[in-house]
């Protein structure tokens, strides 16, 4: 059996292991120095990690006043509540109607379901960008969120995480009067906070990543989400200022990964839960 | 007593009003279903067959001359064809480093937390901003990689700007990018595997690691792989991003994969038509790809 003695094989694993580490964090690294760096530095091409000038404000300064960094990360916040919202109170009563209640559609709408999770929004895109336009809406909050209301996804996890809940907890609910909706806000969603959780985590990731969509609907710099400003402000960087183009990506990459290390529990526990039931 | 003679009624209610409830409350979902997935689905099969451009007023139904076109296009081919040298790159390297990485941590008993954290951390970060830090540390005279290449006398190539290597660049940086994702996956599925089985294979004879894996391990594993496999060459064929940040498409179309293709011939030159015919294509890969699980699937079902 495996010891807490340092045994040969155990140094072994921990050196490839911390290695593999120290790979996979050196983007980071570099990324933290390259934003303290001014410009004569960085070309200097040193793989010194710590600035010999340090041009932080400098270059944290630019990186502010070229694109509305707030305003990037306030859309963001925005666009990835209101879809995480929306697909949360459209999915919960659905899937607790298929999974509780008789229901003759709900084989029908199963297959829909498993259809639906066939179908990204990459495939979908074409005539969604087509309507949007012949009504006019595109660079707008609604434009980025309306075709993600519906995450037959959401539907399916929550499908089995209502399924596994006892019925004897809806026929007393049912006993003491309430009524089917009272049941879903009521008894329902308190008992699926691990599912909600593990789906937030789920649906913010995806959303707040997410190039492909904001690029085709938001042109006007105001709608722009995280991914999509980076995208304009390396357009207006023209490419080389490397130093401020990292601090741009700091400002930028800090709030989800700070979410992360300070959650990361729950971050691992519900990639897993929604990674497993995909 | 009293409580289930309560049940009965409750039972006894009307079917036809708990569907009505039922309905009710699936409805908006099945409305927005529909609105947002069957219709746009059904609507590029349709424009696949037409030559719609956004910007003009008519459109006529041409047949399968997308189609025709798309298999004599260039572009769409060395689209598809670095597609799938991506795919076949990124998805078996980042599956058996993860699973590789998972092993590790799952034998340790210190640092499993800070291990996991740190190769999960990729998987949290925007991969716009990542592949653009990525870019400087493939810089061919100023990045970091050619630098230390250069302390060994290795001239480095100029990864995202020569044809020839622009797509091992960009798997570097999808391996990067996916390997934490795969790992937590794997890690669930060996944290699942009964710890009794592997004393029982050291009862019948498996001495070394490498026999425990082979009898104990990788088999317990099937279903976690195979789920793995199809989700990382979906991802894969699925590569947009990093493109769109770091090349489009260059250069000279070394770098053209399928999304982005769509992407240039759908939103920036309008031709609808055209692109929704390569969407289908698209599609249809996907659906091949989820089909060859779904057989696998069955296959281990009835003979394991």
């Amino acid at each position: 059996m495996i010891t807490n003695a340092l045994s040969v094989a155990r140094i072994v694993r921990l050196a490839v292991l911390s290695l593999g580490a120290l790979l996979f964090l050196a983007p980071y690294i570099f990324m933290v120095s390259t934003a303290g760096k001014a410009q004569s530095e960085i070309f200097s091409s040193s793989l010194s990690l710590i600035p010999e000038q340090w041009s932080y404000i400098e270059n944290f300064s630019k990186a502010l006043s070229r694109v509305s960094m707030t305003t990037l990360l306030f859309n963001g916040v925005v666009v990835c509540a209101l879809i995480f919202v929306i697909q949360i109170v459209v999915a919960i009563p659905c899937a607790y109607a298929m999974a509780k209640l008789k229901f003759r559609a709900a084989r029908a709408m199963m297959v829909l379901v498993m259809l639906g999770l066939l179908v990204p929004i990459h495939a979908t895109a074409l005539p969604i960008y087509v309507a949007f336009d012949k009504l006019s809406v595109l660079n707008s909050y609604a434009a980025l969120v309306a075709p993600f209301s519906i995450s037959v996804f959401a539907i399916f996890l929550f499908l089995q995480f209502f399924r596994a809940m006892p019925d004897d907890l809806i026929h007393a609910a049912r006993l003491d009067g309430m009524s089917e909706a009272g049941i879903v806000a009521r008894v329902i969603v308190p008992n699926a906070w691990p599912a909600i959780t593990a789906f937030a985590i789920f649906s913010v990731v995806a959303h707040w990543n997410d190039l492909f969509w904001p690029l085709i609907v938001v042109t006007n710099q105001d709608y722009a989400t995280p991914p999509l400003g980076l995208l304009f402000f390396r357009a207006a960087e023209a490419g080389d200022d490397y130093g401020a183009l990292m601090a741009a990506t700091l400002i930028i990459t800090l709030p989800l990964v700070s979410a992360f290390l300070l959650a990361q529990k729950r971050f691992v526990e519900g990639i897993t839960m929604t990674g497993l039931k995909g | 007593m009293a409580s289930v003679a309560a049940f009965e009624t409750a039972l006894a209610e009307p079917a036809t009003r708990e569907a009505r409830i039922a309905w009710l409350l699936a409805l908006p979902a099945i409305l927005l279903l529909f609105l947002f997935i069957l219709l746009p689905t059904l609507a590029v099969i349709v424009l696949g067959f037409t030559d719609f451009e956004l910007g003009y007023g008519s459109f006529r139904f041409v047949g399968f001359e997308n189609y025709a076109e798309l298999f004599g296009d260039r572009t769409f081919r060395r689209s598809l064809w670095n597609t799938a040298v991506y795919t076949a790159i990124v998805t078996p390297v980042s599956i058996v480093l993860a699973l590789a990485i998972a092993m590790l941590i799952e034998a340790e008993t210190k640092g499993r937390a800070f291990f996991r954290t740190v190769y999960f951390l990729p998987v949290a970060s925007l991969l716009v901003a990542m592949a653009t830090v990525w870019q400087f540390l493939f810089h061919p005279t100023i990045g970091p990689i050619n630098t230390f290449l250069a302390l060994f006398g290795i001239a480095g190539p100029n990864w995202l700007g020569a044809s020839g290597t622009v797509l091992y660049g960009l798997s570097i940086i999808g391996v990067w990018q996916s390997v934490g994702f795969n790992m937590v996956l794997f890690l669930a599925g060996l944290t699942a595997i009964p710890r009794e089985l592997y004393s029982a294979a050291e009862v019948d004879g498996a001495r070394s690691w490498f026999d425990r894996f082979r009898l104990v391990t990788w088999p317990m594993l099937g279903p976690t792989t195979l789920f793995v496999t199809t989700i990382s060459i979906i991802n894969s064929v699925k590569v947009f991003e990093t493109v769109k940040t770091l090349t489009e498409g260059g250069p000279n179309k070394a770098s053209e994969v399928l999304l982005f293709t769509i992407y240039q011939e759908g939103f920036v030159y309008l031709r609808v038509g055209y692109a929704s015919a390569m969407t289908v294509v698209f599609l249809l890969i996907l659906v091949v790809l989820m089909f060859l699980q779904y057989r696998v699937l069955d296959r281990k079902v009835h003979y394991a």
